[in-house]
């Protein structure tokens, strides 16, 4: 599905069904130099059962128009007019990694629009190691790898993915390297910039689940623990065996988590 | 400074795609002798219908033995996902399948395993899908046969049975020019002396029965996916990037990304065509798969003493081996396999198809049959067997003498190959 946001094409998945914006509405917002596809083992169940869903691109990610949006507050901007542009006054914004800093951010600033929150592989701060943004800045395959490596939960090093015969380090590295030189740096940096998690929460009323990985080396489980006691009634679930990619490692877990709240 | 320390190669040849089993510990892969996977309720059967949670329903889309083997073969591969079939020759129709229907047209090297030929140049076209075949040498060839309806550019690593080196690199940015992929036989390199989707190939199948197995004691084959391929911006693609009604209007290319390719070749390839895998057969596989690297080190080593001792021999005319400094495609050899081209090569004796015939009967460790890439050394004589059915026309376009004979050289002690070649090469031309 092609959206247009502020004058730009937006790409989106629906997970299989028609986006009809009578239903409540899902927007999934992907992590730093992700697209849609990251989705796509909890975007079709919820477009089959009672929602519409909208797994989007950032600009400059996957299939969307650039320029790359240089904040995380650009980005809450960029999410509370992709709302109003796809014809709904509210949607539950499920985000993962960056996509969850911009989820939080969009549902403080614009919470009229933000009915519920599903935050994966988050923190209150997420600093980004120097020689990923020096490799970033540099367009280096090392940011790919790094980002793979670690964001990769020691289990599935081993691979043994739900989804039969897929391999996640070469599905990391594939879609990592899709992206234009400059969109990985643009968003490492948004990320390691971000510090005001914890403020906007403070200011959150929505329904709230934090869907974390005991093995996250990149947002541990533990660093996410303030930004759960921030938002007032937020339910935290730590999934066993899974790294920051908890969307794709443990799809079943990740959903389940999500179905309740949103 | 910090690394991204992957798991090697060998280490994923033995632990890819599995875990202990969770329930009894077992340390094996289980073979999951089963048809059918029981649902959780109705919901849960659903959503494994449409795609919406990953998991087993029959065993002829998937099966969790043969899913084991399928993500080993991805990781040694780097690809993003693999799908087991029935056959490499089941491996091959079904990616075409999955790329083009009727109206489409194959680019393909002349130098193919006798039946991939076959399928692309007898049979296929009476689905209505035309092949051109080019010299893997020539380059500008390549070029020049692509057509607006050509879909998929097709060559070997390692040619049958001349051993010549396909310029994956060069063949990968002619192919992309054009928009569409690059799909490579590597079946007689294995992942381990070359792996084409990290010179640039977009697609990899195997013959499993060969060194993958290495046993020969099942047949398989498997198609490998790098991710990479910009199947939306190629606009080629009806099947991958238009809905499917097949899967109540999904696209593949939207929902799946990296994996619209392989999730397309499972969920209608194997679906509609039904060549699967079958767990046992997927079992076996990866028994080989666990020693592949060391096996693969050690068929290089044999071949080239045996390379050596047939290059010295004055009852050999000939030797298309890419291991000798005079094939060809030595010096493309030692740059895109530095470890080695593999154990399978061809040499014409001297005395022609009569002396060819006396040579292969008189050996007794090297074993007469139509297979290659077993740990046991193997002969044939490609023109009355592998490909009988090329007219001369087209052995002579694949480089396949009269009195050509093809080895496979095997795990056995090398001075034994070299007594056995040596007894027979006499005894042939002495007559």
């Amino acid at each position: 599905m092609k959206l247009t946001v502020n004058g730009r094409a937006v790409s989106a998945t629906t997970g299989g069904t028609d986006f009809d914006p009578a239903k409540p509405a899902v927007i999934f917002l992907h992590g730093a130099g992700f697209d849609r596809t990251a989705w796509r083992l909890q975007t079709r169940w919820f477009a089959h059962h009672g929602r519409s869903v909208l797994a989007v691109d950032f600009p400059a990610h996957g299939w969307s128009d650039g320029p790359a949006l240089e904040t995380v507050a650009a980005m809450a901007d960029w999410t509370a007019a992709l709302i109003a542009a796809a014809g709904l006054k509210q949607a539950a914004l499920v985000g993962h990694s960056m996509g969850a800093l911009v989820a939080v951010e969009t549902a403080a600033r614009f919470a009229d629009k933000v009915r519920a929150l599903g935050l994966c592989g988050v923190a209150a701060e997420m600093p980004v190691h120097p020689e990923m943004l020096e490799s970033a800045k540099a367009n280096t395959l090392k940011v790919q790898e790094l980002m793979t490596f670690w964001g990769m939960g020691n289990a599935l090093h081993k691979g043994g993915m739900v989804s039969p015969g897929l391999w996640l380090r070469r599905e990391s590295l594939a879609v990592l390297s899709g992206n234009q030189p400059g969109v990985i740096h643009n968003d490492l940096a948004a990320c390691n910039v971000y510090k005001d998690a914890l403020a906007r929460a403070a200011t959150i009323k929505c329904p709230t689940v934090l869907v974390l990985g005991d093995g996250d080396l990149m947002t541990p489980a533990a660093k996410a623990k303030p930004l759960a006691a921030a938002i007032a009634g937020a339910r935290a679930v730590v999934i066993p065996n899974s790294g920051h990619f908890m969307i794709v490692e443990r799809p079943d877990e990740t959903l389940e988590a999500l179905k309740s709240s949103v | 400074m910090v690394e991204a320390k992957f798991l090697k190669p060998d280490t994923l040849a033995l632990h890819a795609g599995q875990h202990p089993d969770p329930v009894t510990g077992a340390r094996a892969v289980p073979i999951y002798q089963t048809t059918s996977f029981v649902f959780r309720d109705v919901d849960h059967a659903a959503s494994l219908f449409n795609l919406e949670v990953g998991g087993h329903i029959y065993s002829r889309i998937s099966n969790p033995t043969v899913a084991v083997f399928e993500e080993r073969v991805a990781a040694l591969e780097e690809g993003s996902g693999a799908l087991g079939v029935s056959s490499g020759q089941a491996a091959l129709h079904i990616a075409i399948a999955t790329l083009m229907g009727a109206g489409g047209h194959i680019v393909a090297s002349t130098s193919l395993y006798g039946g991939t030929r076959n399928m692309l140049g007898l049979t296929l076209p009476r689905f209505g899908i035309t092949t051109t075949f080019v010299n893997p040498r020539d380059h500008d060839g390549f070029a020049k046969a692509i057509r607006p309806e050509t879909r998929l550019v097709l060559g070997e690593t390692v040619g049958n049975p001349g051993g010549e080196i396909l310029d994956i690199p060069a063949i990968a940015e002619i192919a992309h020019k054009a928009k569409i992929p690059l799909m490579i036989d590597n079946t007689f390199a294995s992942p381990v002396l070359c792996r084409p989707l990290t010179l640039g190939a977009d697609i990899v199948f195997h013959s499993a029965t060969k060194f993958i197995g290495g046993h020969g004691v099942a047949i398989g084959g498997v198609i490998v996916e790098s991710g990479r391929f910009d199947w939306e911006g190629s606009g080629k693609f009806p099947t991958l990037t238009e809905p499917y009604a097949g899967y109540h209007g999904i696209d593949f290319a939207e929902e799946f990304g990296p994996h619209a390719f392989i999730m397309r070749a499972r969920t209608e390839g194997v679906r509609d065509f039904g060549s699967c895998m079958a767990p046992q057969t997927a079992f076996y596989l990866l028994q080989g798969l666990e020693t592949l690297p060391l096996r693969m080190a050690r068929h290089v080593e044999n071949a080239r003493k045996v390379v050596g001792f047939l290059k010295d021999n004055p009852a050999v005319e000939r030797i298309a081996s890419p291991e000798l400094p005079d094939h060809p495609d030595h010096a493309l050899g030692q740059k895109l396999l530095p470890k080695g081209t593999g154990s399978i090569f061809s040499f014409d004796i001297k005395g022609g198809r009569e002396a060819g015939r006396r040579f292969i009967e008189r050996l007794r460790l090297f074993s007469h049959l139509a297979n290659v890439g077993d740990a046991k050394s193997l002969v044939i004589h490609p023109a009355s067997t592998t490909h009988a059915q090329l007219d001369a026309a087209a052995l002579k376009e694949a480089g396949i003498g009269e009195g050509m004979i093809r080895l496979s050289v095997g795990l056995e002690d090398p001075a034994d190959l070299l007594d056995d070649l040596g007894q027979a090469l006499r005894a042939a031309v002495k007559a």
